[in-house]
């Protein structure tokens, strides 16, 4: 009798346990990202100041937010700022991986380089490319110094070229991640199929045009995924590179949001474009994740 | 050990623990007065409560214009659980008074009679609905220009008077070989020149346009050539300009490479740190055709409601401290600001602290004493963010005339109101 008690016990115990030991992550994620949303959302349609406010006002914030300039010129940022991002980055990448898969020697040194940058955070990268592309002191300077009077590079100074300068510190930061990815894909590749094509007498840029790259295809969703995300929240790049500036030129959704909602008392419009970053955020996913799961099904 | 434990809780904000913690005399104060001078000038009151027996619980939250302070103190409120007294900034006091979240100051106001000897502009910040909420601490104002002895010597010597004089003195000096105008390009600083500029424009249209938001004003004639004498100021400044902090700007003046600096009197310190000597080395000025008037910001401690009578008694004694004229005078000498009441003595202070005085005084009896659009004492946080962005705007070149610039004005404005 009591064995079976026992085993009864311990199967049960064995179901249990992994609910039991995720329930409290599942509770924090439940309240601190779905809560939070839902939260965030209801301030959206309130005309919340300085605190949270529950006074309903309908879409009036979404209206005020779509009338804003300053909301343009971020949305046009942003469409810059990731179009740019996340292509060159994907090839820069790509290029990486194919070059570092020639069966080079000293690979096992060279790809932790490339990757390093991913380590440190966006503040550190920052603020180095801040200085590094400051021309009172940086890449400007140091050409100038060395003789070529007539060098200049003050994107970072310029209005139009700015957001430009972003791009450049992003890729530099996440382009060996890419790689990495895409290095992972490149090993996944059958070796047969590719003696297979040699012996038809394939060419190695037919090799790479007509058969690695189309069977790359779910690394480069998880680039893109991956990348989109990261172009939509990057915050703390822009503060640290240009702090917004020059006036307002690189200003992005995000310092759009925590300005308006923490510094400018207007915690309404400040929600109702976190809102509007999220939807955009899901328009990417949703998409993404159902193809997933149909796949899998 | 406990007080260091208090400490720590506090600065991470841990809201419910850390009043527990502080003895039930104590006063808690959030402020980010954290660099050196600051903090000098802080130890006065520290030391002062102390005589009276009131103990000090810090709560710095460093960070320039104070918004991580004011994002910790959210979370205070919202916690149920307030510090006793906040440093805090003009529109910023009274929308915390509109939550209901200060407490009450009348009685020591009134047995002090603080009503007679603080301007009135600032009274309309430090109290609200008729009560008194919240004690200041100085007046900072913003109209000022510092120029080099030196290289206006070289340029003429005479220091000007109109926005003429100004444009022919910028001229002469670029002509030296120097950079005219030192400046950093981030929004409150083009906005801080932009009060100024304002002004020059004269008195009415100052309180017209940006006190009272006439859209009028703010997108017509006079606004326009405002606009147009700010994008006349961004030829003289150098091509490096952008995001440089303002200290680093004045340093340009103290170390010879410009010329001049359009700032709030707070640069006076780093003249002074540098070892320059007022009217030897360096020219404090109104920005010309804004002599007689002021544009002001007010650094007050906005006073919580706090439970129970010790704690209220404790938080009544601060105030009165903070308003002694003794505190007055040596908290503001050491700041670089002048006294938040007019009758203080100003035999501590240097010429340009003098000047400012006489100034204030002077402003304060002919009513042209105005909050500083640029540090939000004119308008609320929305609208003055709303102004920075056309103005930083303007400055960077977005509009190409002065008009445009003034029509993009008006209608910011409209839509942050």
């Amino acid at each position: 009798m009591r064995p079976a008690t026992d085993a009864d016990f311990r199967t049960r115990l064995q179901d249990w346990l992994p609910k039991l030991v995720l329930a409290p992550s599942f509770a924090a994620t439940l309240l601190f990202v779905y809560g939070f949303i839902v939260f965030t959302a209801v301030l959206s349609f309130t005309g919340s100041k300085m605190l949270p406010l529950y006074t309903f006002v309908g879409l009036e914030n979404y209206r005020k937010l779509w009338a804003l300039e300053h909301w343009h010129t971020a949305l046009v940022n942003i469409a810059i700022f990731a179009s740019c991002y996340i292509v060159i980055c994907t090839a820069v990448g790509l290029m990486l991986a194919i070059f570092l898969d020639q069966k080079i020697r000293g690979e096992g040194m060279l790809r932790p380089i490339y990757l390093y940058p991913m380590a440190l955070s966006f503040i550190v990268t920052g603020t180095a490319w801040k200085w590094f592309l400051d021309p009172g002191i940086g890449l400007e300077k140091t050409m100038r110094l060395w003789g070529w009077e007539s060098f200049s590079f003050t994107w970072i100074k310029d209005s139009n070229m700015a957001i430009y300068t972003i791009v450049i510190a992003a890729v530099w930061q996440t382009s060996g991640f890419v790689m990495a990815m895409f290095l992972a894909g490149l090993r996944g590749i059958d070796n047969e199929i590719l003696k297979a094509a040699q012996i038809d007498g394939a060419t190695s840029f037919q090799l790479y045009r007509r058969i690695v790259i189309p069977l790359l295809r779910p690394a480069f969703l998880s680039a893109f995924v991956i990348l989109s995300h990261l172009a939509i929240k990057s915050y703390d790049l822009v503060i640290a590179l240009t702090g917004g500036g020059p006036g307002r030129a690189t200003e992005l959704p995000a310092t759009f949001m925590y300005s308006y909602t923490f510094t400018r008392n207007q915690m309404g419009i400040g929600a109702a474009s976190a809102v509007m970053m999220l939807m955009a955020i899901a328009a990417i996913m949703i998409p993404y994740l159902y193809s997933e799961l149909k796949e899998k099904a | 050990m406990r007080g260091i434990v208090a400490k720590a809780l506090t600065a991470v904000a841990i809201t419910a623990l850390s009043a527990g913690m502080a003895k039930a005399a104590d006063v808690e104060v959030l402020h980010w007065w954290t660099s050196g001078g600051e903090a000098a000038a802080l130890n006065v009151l520290k030391e002062d409560l102390k005589s009276k027996g009131i103990g000090w619980v810090d709560m710095p939250v460093a960070g320039g214009g104070g918004e991580a302070a004011m994002t910790a103190l959210r979370a205070r409120v919202t916690a149920g659980n307030p510090p006793t007294a906040v440093q805090m900034l003009g529109f910023d006091i009274q929308d915390w008074a509109q939550q209901g979240a200060l407490g009450n100051l009348d009685a020591v106001a009134t047995a002090e009679g603080w009503d007679k000897v603080v301007p009135a502009a600032l009274q309309r910040f430090s109290k609200y609905d008729g009560h008194w909420i919240a004690a200041p601490v100085n007046v900072h104002s913003t109209n000022w220009i510092w120029i080099s002895k030196d290289a206006l010597d070289k340029a003429g010597g005479k220091a000007p008077q109109n926005w003429d004089d100004l444009v022919v003195v910028l001229d002469k000096m670029k002509a030296n070989g120097i950079t005219p105008l030192a400046h950093g390009g981030q929004p409150w600083q083009e906005a801080t020149i932009f009060d100024g500029v304002v002004l020059s424009e004269g008195n009415d249209f100052y309180k017209k346009a940006f006190i009272d938001l006439d859209p009028e004003a703010l997108g017509g004639k006079q606004m326009a050539d405002a606009f147009d004498r700010l994008m006349k100021l961004r030829t003289y400044v150098d091509d490096n300009f952008s995001g440089r902090d303002w200290n680093l700007a004045s340093a340009m003046v103290i170390n010879g490479q410009a010329g001049m600096q359009i700032m709030g009197d707070w640069a006076k310190g780093e003249f002074l740190k540098a070892g320059k000597k007022p009217g030897v080395d360096f020219v404090c000025i109104r920005f010309p055709g804004t002599q007689g008037s002021v544009t002001f910001n007010s650094d007050q401690f906005a006073m919580f409601n706090v439970q129970g009578d010790d704690k209220q008694k404790a938080q009544a004694q601060m105030a009165s401290s903070i308003e002694s004229p003794k505190f007055q005078s040596a908290f503001n000498v050491v700041k670089g600001s002048v006294p938040a009441r007019t009758d203080v003595p100003d035999t501590d202070f240097d010429d340009c602290g003098k000047k400012g005085i006489k100034d204030l005084a002077e402003a304060n009896t002919n009513g042209t004493l105005f909050g500083s659009m640029a540090h939000g004492h004119a308008a609320p946080a929305a609208v003055k963010n709303a102004v920075y962005d056309v103005v930083t705007g303007a400055f960077n070149g977005k509009y190409k005339d002065g008009t445009e610039a003034a029509q993009a004005l008006a209608s910011a404005v409209a839509a942050a109101k």
